[in-house]
């Protein structure tokens, strides 16, 4: 029973995990850069909804949902201002364009007076509510963050199936330039790539946000969603998805099982492991060297 | 302007080109050998921390600038450095033994790490320099027996074969005759064939591989020269701060090396040494102007980061040569002057390259 208490505990971390792998990934197909802004734009997402529901006073749903909207709208806005500007530049240069980001993003929340430098609890409507089924414990938060990622997870994949717009990003993350003699608007969808991107860390915010706090250094959990696309393989939506399970379920039963100290490294000794044997990741596909 | 007429080939590999290389070098050892009489012990101190930087900058830059591998993760050798010698100088090593041992251990470490460099790439690499700062860091903080876990280590002063160095001053001088020995070994290295080697893999792989460099053996070892380095420039920093800490070398301070040779410029020697400048005296320009903006902005504590961020991006977004590079176009709009085109530097623009097919 324990042990399933902490799987469950562990696939709700991992799912959060998962959802900023997300973001990595939509990007990183699409553009072919690794955001590390990532865990920044989730803070940003989390702070969204916090001022949405104490100061501007919205009921929950409409604060998550104008919260959400306005990280879509902002992750677009940072692709043309600065994204666009370097692409073709090397990958690395990127990388520390958005670490780069994720300074000022931080920087700048902590300026806010009253909200920037505290922790704050998001006041959501399933706070602290326990389920008991047959023995088992289940937090409701934990719940709301597996059924919301599961949801997500369906809509991202119906519109990379079936709407025109997902299929032109797939063609577009295979071949940037035959989408473009194609007549798809390679630039432009990647600038919604970046929106999407930011609107699932977003949506990863508020849910994490009732588990932990609101406050600025809640990003650095995004260092954590790294392991977990690796481990997925950096180009699958899927993998990235199964890969922030695994790290999920790891962390919590090593915390549990493992002396102190293998709780926090445990991603990273996973995805070490998972370099050595297998880089392209669970789902990754392997490509060959062409000259 | 000036013109080299070049004889033999020994000029192309001079480490000077011309008179004016010698003229400012000198002046520029000169003036650093004046600094003990010259400056205030405050800013000595600061020069010290830019001189120790400078040897893990040059370590990162062997390793990032001219081989293309990027490491996310080199405070945890500059970690490693820093412990071991602690250690060994607490257990009554002398200062030269203890201070290659650090490099040497360092070195050791960043040779395994830079296996898996022989299979990963790019982003990949990242993360598993990444993955292992962190987990270096998790083992200097539970390591409680020799490390001293959290409540850190004391450190005792640098004592070559009974004689300590006590004074800022000596330690100064001791900085000082290790960046350089760093600098002139770097330059050397990198006209030797295995600099050349170096070089040709960071422009491309497969081309180098089809030259018949031995990819596996190069990789490993800049990482284990950069790791070395870097293990150097740990050792003097613990015992420039003579207390350390795992939280001094996590993430943030890998990221801060990282920042230096952006700032410094990717590719150049002169980069490594900028960047230091540019690191230490940020601070304390911050610190300077603080007062002078409103309270709301000036105290906040997210203000450095704010202005690190800003400079970062600015830097990638219009100066992608850094430091360095602002300096080249300077000098070359003196040199040709009145005939400097604006598109002298332009970068060039190019279709995204894949780098799952490189």
């Amino acid at each position: 029973m324990l042990f399933l208490q902490l799987v469950i505990s562990g696939i709700a971390q991992g799912c959060i995990y998962g959802l900023i792998a997300m973001g990595f990934v939509l990007i990183y197909k699409a553009t072919e850069t690794v955001s590390f802004a990532q865990g920044e734009l989730m803070m940003l997402g989390a702070f969204g909804g916090l001022v949405g529901m104490t100061m501007l006073g919205f009921p929950y749903w409409l604060a998550v949902i104008s919260a959400i909207g306005a990280m879509a709208v902002f992750g677009v806005v940072l692709e043309r201002i600065v994204i666009r500007p370097i692409l073709g530049q090397p990958a690395f240069t990127i990388v520390m364009l958005t670490i780069g980001i994720g300074y000022v993003a931080r920087g700048l929340i902590t300026m806010i007076p009253g909200i920037g430098t505290e922790t704050q609890a998001l006041p959501v409507p399933y706070k602290d509510e326990i389920w008991n089924v047959r023995g088992l414990v289940l937090n409701v938060e934990h719940m709301v963050v597996i059924g919301a990622t599961a949801v997500l997870c369906v809509v991202l994949f119906a519109l990379f199936r079936y709407s025109k717009l997902g299929i032109a990003m797939q063609a577009a993350s295979q071949n940037q330039l035959a989408a473009y003699y194609m007549g798809i608007p390679v630039q432009r969808l990647n600038g919604i790539a970046w929106g999407l991107a930011a609107a699932v860390a977003a949506v990863a915010g508020l849910l994490l946000a009732p588990i932990t706090f609101v406050h600025a250094n809640m990003g650095f959990i995004g260092l954590k969603a790294f392991p977990a696309a690796v481990v997925g393989g950096f180009g699958s939506l899927p993998g990235a998805i199964v890969g922030g399970l695994v790290i999920g379920i790891v962390e919590s039963l090593s915390g549990f099982y493992l002396p102190d100290g293998f709780k926090d490294t445990a991603a990273y000794i996973v995805v070490l492991v998972m370099l050595m044997v297998k880089p392209n990741g669970l789902f990754g596909d392997k490509l060959r060297k062409k000259v | 302007m000036r013109f080299i007429f070049k004889t033999n080939y020994g000029q192309d590999i001079n480490l000077a080109k011309h008179g004016g290389h010698i003229f400012w070098y000198s002046g520029l050892m000169a003036l650093l050998l004046a600094a003990p009489w010259v400056f205030p012990e405050y800013w000595l101190a600061q020069l010290t921390f830019v001189l120790i930087y400078s040897v893990a900058g040059l370590g990162l830059m062997l390793l990032a600038g001219f081989t293309g591998l990027f490491s996310l993760g080199h405070a945890a050798f500059l970690g490693v450095g820093a412990y071991t010698q602690a250690v060994m100088t607490n257990a009554g090593v002398p200062f030269p033994i203890a201070l290659v041992c650090a490099a040497g251990l360092s070195a050791a470490v960043g040779f395994v790490v830079g296996l898996p460099a022989l299979r990963v790439k790019g982003i990949y690499l990242g993360i598993a320099t990444l993955s292992f700062g962190f987990i270096v860091e998790e083992v200097l903080a539970r390591w409680e027996s020799v490390t001293g876990g959290n409540a850190g280590i004391h450190i005792k002063k640098p004592d070559i074969f009974g004689w300590v160095l006590e004074t800022g001053d000596q330690f100064y001088f001791l900085c000082l005759v290790i960046t350089v020995l760093a600098t002139l070994g770097i330059l050397n290295l990198l006209r030797s064939p295995t600099g050349r080697a170096f070089v040709a893999i960071r422009d491309s792989e497969i081309s180098a591989q089809s030259m018949g460099i031995h990819l596996a053996y190069y990789k490993t070892l800049s990482f284990a020269l950069s790791a070395g380095l870097a293990g150097i420039a740990g050792a003097l920093y613990a015992h420039k701060l003579q207390f350390i800490s795992p939280d001094q070398f996590n993430i943030l301070q890998s990221i801060d090396l990282l920042l230096m040779i952006v700032v410094g410029g990717v590719g150049s020697v002169h980069g490594a040494f900028l960047g230091a400048i540019f690191l230490i005296t940020m601070p304390q320009a911050i610190a300077l102007f603080k007062d002078y903006l409103p309270a709301a902005v000036g105290q906040a504590p997210g203000l450095q980061g704010l202005i690190y961020g800003l400079v970062l991006i600015a830097f990638v977004l219009f100066e992608p040569m850094g430091l360095y590079g602002r300096w080249l176009k300077i000098r070359t709009y003196l040199q040709m002057f009145p005939f400097y085109r604006k598109g002298m530097f332009k970068r060039q623009k190019s279709f995204q390259k894949s780098d799952r097919l490189k």
